[in-house]
């Protein structure tokens, strides 16, 4: 089991649904998935909380490490560490494109793995963030017969300035 | 769920997907996601260090909502491609519509792939996701 490995579990989906406001049993009733000869699955954008389980993902924060959001003051980092190009620009990266393709369920006990394959970069010029740096990666996610079980492109964006609508 | 009998190219459907959305439920999906991006969690730091006027969903939790849609509509487990493009922000207290419109249907002999062209749209009927999806119904 790769260190990136997601376990699917049971409660972790029912978890999900609950956030994106989804009564379906399917997503957390055995008995009911099991009257319609079915297994519990999961919502078909759950993969996306696989960055729970990869050890390094940035967006979370780190026990003994620290972070960017507020605290005693409004961000977490020193001067110098706010200031670096890397870490003003990490503000603006947005989420531009998801794209997924589903080749079988995800059913609790499943082990996914993901392989990320680096994608195409672009720039565009816009009117309303200034310069944007497109840039896209492919993850292929596979269970431990190595079968394909889901095929998910991303695209994020960095915006020269904030934007707000 | 649509009448795969019943269907024909042009059919819309929509689904209000969340009335009023609260920070609470950016947190809840912040928490269950594993992204705990201040932009999204943090209203001090989205205000005072990036300068939004408050915190904002995760472009995942509109996706999610829009996912929910389409599963009511087309059948646990039927979804084989599902893609957008976040378009706008969403902000607290937006209530979000999915909307999609069927633009092809191919019938083989024992199931029906249909695909779909989708749109979410916030309170001011301003998309903040377009995309599309494909399923296959047997």
């Amino acid at each position: 089991m790769s260190k990136k490995s997601m376990p699917i579990e049971k409660g972790h989906i029912m978890m999900f649904a609950r956030a994106i406001g989804d009564k379906n049993p399917i997503y957390y009733d055995d008995d009911y998935a099991s009257q319609k000869n079915k297994n519990i699955i999961a919502p078909p954008t759950f993969i996306q909380s696989s960055a729970q389980f990869d050890p390094d993902y940035f967006l979370r924060p780190k026990i003994g490490e620290p972070w960017f959001g507020s605290g005693k003051t409004p961000t977490g980092l020193v001067k110098s560490e706010e200031k670096s190009n890397e870490e003003s620009s990490s503000n603006n990266i947005l989420h531009a494109e998801q794209h997924f393709e589903y080749h079988l369920p995800v059913c609790p006990g499943d082990i996914l793995t993901p392989t990320s394959i680096p994608g195409k970069k672009w720039e565009k010029e816009s009117k309303r963030a200034g310069l944007l740096k497109f840039s896209e990666s492919v993850t292929e996610y596979r269970n431990e017969k190595g079968e394909l079980v889901i095929t998910a492109k991303s695209v994020g964006v960095v915006t020269e300035k904030t934007v707000e609508n | 769920m649509l009448d795969i009998n019943k269907i024909q190219v042009g059919d819309n459907f929509s689904e209000e997907v969340v009335d009023n959305l609260t920070r609470t439920q950016i947190v809840q999906y912040a928490g269950v996601s594993g992204d705990y991006n201040p932009i999204h969690t943090d209203e001090v730091f989205a205000k005072e260090v990036v300068g939004y006027p408050s915190v904002f969903a995760h472009g995942m939790l509109t996706m999610g909502l829009t996912g929910k849609m389409l599963t009511n509509l087309l059948g646990d487990g039927n979804l084989k491609k599902f893609g957008v493009r976040f378009t706008n922000q969403v902000w607290p207290g937006d209530s979000l519509t999915t909307k999609a419109t069927i633009t092809e249907i191919n019938k083989e002999s024992e199931k029906t792939i249909i695909t779909l062209e989708v749109t979410t749209e916030n309170q001011n009927k301003i998309a903040v996701i377009t995309g599309s999806a494909t399923a296959t119904i047997s």
